[in-house]
């Protein structure tokens, strides 16, 4: 679905509101929609005060893990004399999920708003924007926001006109996914293969280049300037079930659902509405199966689970689930669970970064696994040993990509069994699978 | 793989005064490896051994280390490619929305005998690629630097035809 | 100085165990006694933590935690044989042997194989990947010594870290992602750094093999003797490995003072000459102007008759490769002559350093005991010497091969006495001509040239009568009444340190297999 759409009634627009909105893309369209306001009272404040506030507002990380955003800040030394950084994770990679991308392509001068207020509150004088290298329109998008903002002296050694010295440079990524993962993203910027690095030391302490570093998702960083402007409290208000999940959150809807697009959303959101109202509900003449609510490395849920579960970090680790990166795939009745399972086992083979053992061989066996089931050779043990492969490659190895294969597989043959014993048993029609 | 050709140095002139500007970005010469091998792409359409160990040298590695990283990142081809290079992701939410008959028509169109291969005119080359993040906008396709969304195999005719007759723009 | 470091005690498979504040659980478990099974973890490389094999349960910690890289903790309690850590081994034997070659009938590595051996200990006893087809490579030569096997390779990075940290010349690297991942190289350049065979030794499986050794032995047929590396003045710590009294191969043996775990290629091809077959296995006397060979007793009473008879000037010509306790006794030989003892050295252009460690180089000058020669007396002064020999009533050569030297330079007025392993033709001219043994059939030791004392063991038997030169020279002072015979080298070591300030207190028990400093600021002769 392409913009500009009109939000629904039960949307609550604060991020994605200029979306759809090419004027806002420019240094004076922003400005005019208040934008920089934020980051003029923030550079006000005692960098302290930012982080306490952003603390107070029960922000947390919107790449995935969840983490909160101000304590995150608090971890980062007293300014000494090393340098610090910020790093934005722009490197959106999360099968299923698309909302950064938007944030960028509409209000790129939102997130060097958000950049420049966590780079003031952490004392870093440069932000990396890693962007991944697919991303050809946001990343022009961005240079030029970028430029503007240098030329209008947002950015620069006289940032605002205040004396701080803040340079925000992109960093454009080459195709790899795990260049998400915040330590695999500092080693890439570093010149160097995208490796996740074994913590600790934690970024904070020793990040890119040795020193101490930040990293924030691209979502967390433009509710910051929100935050700012209208205080913790407001922010924490926004809040439907748990007081741990607060302010809103974008929901990247894709797969088989009539409207398919961002959505944003209350912490504590039905999911259930999310899909069948929100998002339009099934096409004509189909039912709800599955869904994955937080991008692909979260477990499956099925049809009930999907319809009773809230959308917050706690309520879907109650399903057995997580919030993840917010990235909700669809799955209607018509398709192959099976089929769907191995083409995500697929993906993380090809993105294993190769350092840890579990990892390099367990997603190229599991997706192999799988192909033999689909190609009607499998053996009902076969599950077995799918699922005593994705224990091993759970919590074993330096980052979760090798949980993230697990998960949808562990969670598939639990919720769908029937689907693959139906392969297995050759009551279904084999599929080849190309290699 | 090498070059059947001369090798002509990337960083002369102006890609050495844009890499030199990069470079201002970064506490380290390293750290600019990653746009100098796009700095390369652009130049040259892929990277060459010649070009890894030309890279190396500009930023004080070793070829060996280049070469590491290169094959790291998939964006980085080490082929040279058809004029058009089309990425199609048929990750699973694409893949739900018919992403398999996005692939199978751009083949058929461009003439590419398979994944990877470049078609007979030398114009394309299609590839499957893992998840684009654009899951909304299924199926998103990539062709050079054009970002291309909702994609189905009914409309695959005309966009081959636009980048055939070179009349993308 | 004299900050005691904090110790933290922890118990390890109900071991306790007391190490220094951050020591890994890795090693402290050795420490214990415990070995944690591992694979990308080496003491001389930078930790990765990627083969996670060191998986152990720490009570209290929740999961699993990799040993080498977590520290150890005051009251820690480490399991290895844990059932999930035990599981977790499993499994990543499992994982790694999905792809492996089961060739370890005709792999270099089998008998000293780190995955052969956990897999042999705690592995499955069968497959479960029966029904996929194995990853295939072809075998890749890296150059220099090294062909890389891909399809035994386990990814633990060793190899690369070395490059990369220890050489610091990134000449390989992980090429690829995922299970498609392999240990590449830019076709521009070998794998040809003068310390580059260390890759084969860190190689925990058979992916990197030596070319020089490939198919030579299996590793269960090989004798392995402390010894000390003569291809240059470093003394690197090296392990003699034979078969059947034959060498065939050298590799580094850890010494942190020395050469850490390493040495360098050069001196890895010192085998060579030790397996050369021209040997002199008899001693031989001058009689009736042919050379014949007789018994040691009628040698030696000959040699000891020359000697008596002699008086005046006396010239040795030595090579900086015998060890000290012969140098010691030869000078003793010939007190109350007007002596001069001289050595040469190879002497080549450049210095092959590993830059990641420090003060270890391949050096310039190719001979292993350049100082300990000097501190005994013997001066770089070959020329000088050789044009003395005409006017010396005895010319003693030991172990110098006399390459360059003419014949006539050999034969003036005095008596020539040869004593060595090969009979080069300017010896011929020899009165008396004795055989030694070489450094792979002796015990001896040599003084590097930071000043550190190192001995060597023997590894096999000398060819045919070839005697130690330490035996040789004190049986020559028997001759001559000037002390007892001696039985060993042990001994010869302590008569030189009762009469050599620099050696005094020092034995062959002081100095085990690791070696100490000489005793005051001895480092002579290192460079010039």
């Amino acid at each position: 679905m392409g913009y500009p759409h009109e939000p629904h009634p039960n949307e609550t627009i604060l991020l994605s509101r200029y979306f759809g909105d090419a004027d806002a893309r420019s240094y004076k369209g922003w400005t005019k929609r208040g934008g920089y306001k934020a980051l003029e009272k923030a550079l006000g404040m005692e960098r302290s005060e930012v982080t306490e506030v952003v603390k107070e507002s029960g922000l947390r990380g919107r790449g995935g893990a969840g983490f909160p955003t101000g304590l995150k800040w608090a971890f980062m030394p007293e300014k000494n004399s090393k340098p610090h950084y910020l790093c934005c994770n722009a490197d959106e990679s999360e099968p299923g999920t698309f909302k950064d991308r938007e944030i960028m392509r509409w209000t790129p001068h939102a997130l060097i708003e958000g950049c420049a207020i966590a780079q003031y509150a952490i004392s870093a004088e440069i932000t990396y924007i890693y962007i991944r290298g697919e991303f050809t329109e946001p990343l022009k998008i961005m240079q030029e926001a970028l430029d503007e903002a240098y030329a209008k002296g947002v950015l620069g050694n006289n940032a605002m006109g205040t004396g701080n010295k803040l340079d925000m440079y992109i960093h454009r990524g080459a195709g790899a996914y795990i260049c998400g993962e915040e330590t695999a993203m500092m080693n890439s910027i570093e010149g160097k293969r995208g490796n996740p690095r074994i913590k600790p030391p934690f970024p904070a302490a020793y990040g890119v280049f040795g020193m101490p570093t930040t990293i924030n998702n691209v979502e967390t960083l433009v509710a910051v300037p929100h935050i700012v402007l209208e205080g913790a409290e407001w922010y924490k208000a926004m809040s439907l079930s748990n007081p741990k999940s607060t302010g809103t959150k974008l929901y990247s809807v894709c797969g088989h659902v009539k409207q398919p697009g961002n959505y944003e959303v209350t912490m504590g959101f039905p999911l259930g509405e999310l899909v069948h109202e929100l998002a339009g509900g099934m096409r004509d003449g189909r039912t709800l199966k599955a869904c994955i609510p937080g991008g692909s490395s979260v477990p499956i849920l099925n049809k009930e689970e999907t319809e009773s579960c809230l959308l917050d970090y706690e309520g879907c680790v109650e399903k057995g689930t997580m919030l993840g990166s917010g990235g909700v795939i669809v799955f209607d009745d018509s398709a192959d669970m099976v089929y769907q399972i191995m083409r995500l086992a697929r993906f993380y083979a090809h993105e294993s970064c190769a350092q840890c053992t579990q990892c390099r061989e367990g997603t190229a066996w599991t997706t192999r696994i799988l192909e033999r089931i689909l190609a009607g050779k499998g053996a009902m043990k076969d599950l077995d040993l799918l699922l005593n492969l994705a224990d091993q490659m759970t919590g074993k190895t330096i980052c979760v990509l090798s949980d993230s294969c697990a998960a949808p597989v562990v969670s598939g043959i639990e919720k769908f069994r029937d689907e693959f014993a139906a392969y297995i048993n050759g009551k279904r029609e084999p599929v080849m699978v190309q290699d | 793989m090498k070059d059947t050709a001369e090798y002509q140095p990337v960083f002369i002139g102006e890609p050495r005064e844009r890499l030199d500007e990069t470079l201002k970005k970064y506490p380290t010469k390293q750290a600019g490896l990653l746009p100098a091998l796009w700095i390369v792409q652009e130049e040259r359409g892929w990277i060459s051994d010649e070009a890894i160990a030309e890279t190396a040298q500009v930023l004080r590695l070793t070829a060996a280390y280049v070469k590491g990283v290169v094959t790291f990142y998939t964006m980085y081809h080490r082929h040279p490619v058809g004029e058009n290079f089309v990425q199609i992701c048929t990750t699973t939410p694409c893949n739900l929305c018919g992403a398999e008959g996005v692939v199978e028509a751009f083949l058929r169109e461009t003439g590419c005998e398979s994944l990877g291969a470049t078609s007979p005119d030398g114009k394309f080359t299609v590839f499957e690629v893992e998840c684009l993040g654009a899951c909304g906008f299924a199926t998103p396709v990539l062709i050079n630097d054009d970002f291309l969304e909702d994609v189905t195999a009914d409309k695959i005719p005309a966009i081959v035809k636009k980048y055939r007759d070179g009349t993308s723009g | 100085m004299g900050v005691a470091e904090k110790q933290v005690k922890l118990t390890v498979e109900g071991f306790d165990v007391t190490v220094p504040e951050g020591t890994t659980v890795l090693e402290a478990a050795k420490q214990a006694g415990v070995l944690i099974p591992h694979y990308c973890y080496h003491p001389g490389l930078p930790i990765a933590g990627v083969c996670r094999m060191c998986l152990v349960k720490i009570e209290g910690a929740p999961g699993l935690q990799i040993a080498c890289a977590t520290n150890a903790a005051e009251g820690q309690r480490v399991s290895v044989l844990d059932d999930e850590a035990a599981g977790a081994r499993q499994s990543v034997l499992e994982f790694l042997l999905i792809n492996h070659p089961l060739d370890c009938p005709i792999c270099d590595q089998a008998g000293e194989c780190e995955l052969q051996n956990y897999v042999f200990q705690e592995g499955r006893s069968n497959t479960r990947y029966a029904e996929y087809a194995k990853r295939f490579s072809p075998v890749e030569d890296f150059g220099g010594d090294i062909l890389y096997v891909p399809n035994r390779c386990i990814l633990c990075t060793r190899c690369v870290r070395f490059m990369d940290h220890v050489a610091e010349d990134s000449v390989i690297n992980v090429s690829e992602r995922g299970d498609r991942a392999f240990i590449g190289k830019h076709p521009d350049r070998e794998l040809d750094h003068p310390w580059s065979g260390n890759v084969v030794d860190l190689c925990p499986v058979g992916s990197l093999i030596s070319k020089d050794f490939l198919h030579k032995a299996r590793a269960w047929e090989l004798d392995g003797t402390a010894s000390i590396c003569t291809g240059c003045s470093q003394g690197c710590n090296i392990n003699i490995e034979t078969r059947n009294a034959v060498v065939v191969r050298l590799r580094p043996r850890t010494n942190l003072a020395v050469n850490r775990y390493f040495m360098c290629d050069h001196g890895r091809m010192q085998y060579r000459w030790m397996n050369r077959g021209d040997r002199i296995e008899a001693p031989l006397v001058l009689e009736d102007g042919e050379l014949v060979a007789c018994d040691w007793d009628h040698a030696l009473a000959r040699a000891a008759q020359i000697l008596k008879g002699s008086s005046g000037k006396a010239v040795a010509l030595i090579s900086p490769a015998v060890p000290n306790e012969a140098l010691y006794l030869l000078r003793t030989l010939f007190e109350g002559f007007d002596f001069s003892g001289a050595f040469r050295v190879e002497r080549v252009e450049e210095e092959h350093a590993l830059s990641g460690v420090e003060n270890l180089a391949l050096r310039r000058e190719r001979a292993p005991n350049v100082a300990g020669a000097t501190i005994l007396g013997y001066e770089e002064q070959f020329d000088s010497a050789v044009a003395t020999v005409k006017d010396a009533s005895v010319t003693f050569v030991l172990a110098e091969p006399l390459t360059g030297v003419d014949v006539s330079a050999l034969t003036g007025n005095g008596n020539f006495i040869y004593v060595g392993a090969y009979l080069p033709d300017v010896a011929r001219s020899a009165t008396v001509i004795l055989p030694t043994t070489i450094v792979a059939e002796e015990d001896g030791t040599y003084v590097n040239r930071d000043g550190r004392v190192q001995r060597y063991f023997q590894a096999r038997s000398g060819p045919g009568m070839a005697r130690p030169a330490w035996w040789i020279t004190g049986e020559l002072l028997a001759e001559l009444d000037r002390g007892e015979p001696l039985i060993s080298a042990a001994q010869a070591f302590d008569r030189l340190a009762e009469s050599e300030p620099q050696f005094a207190e020092l034995s062959y028990d002081t100095l085990g297999t690791s070696g100490a400093a000489l005793k005051q600021d001895a480092v002579v002769g290192a460079t010039r």
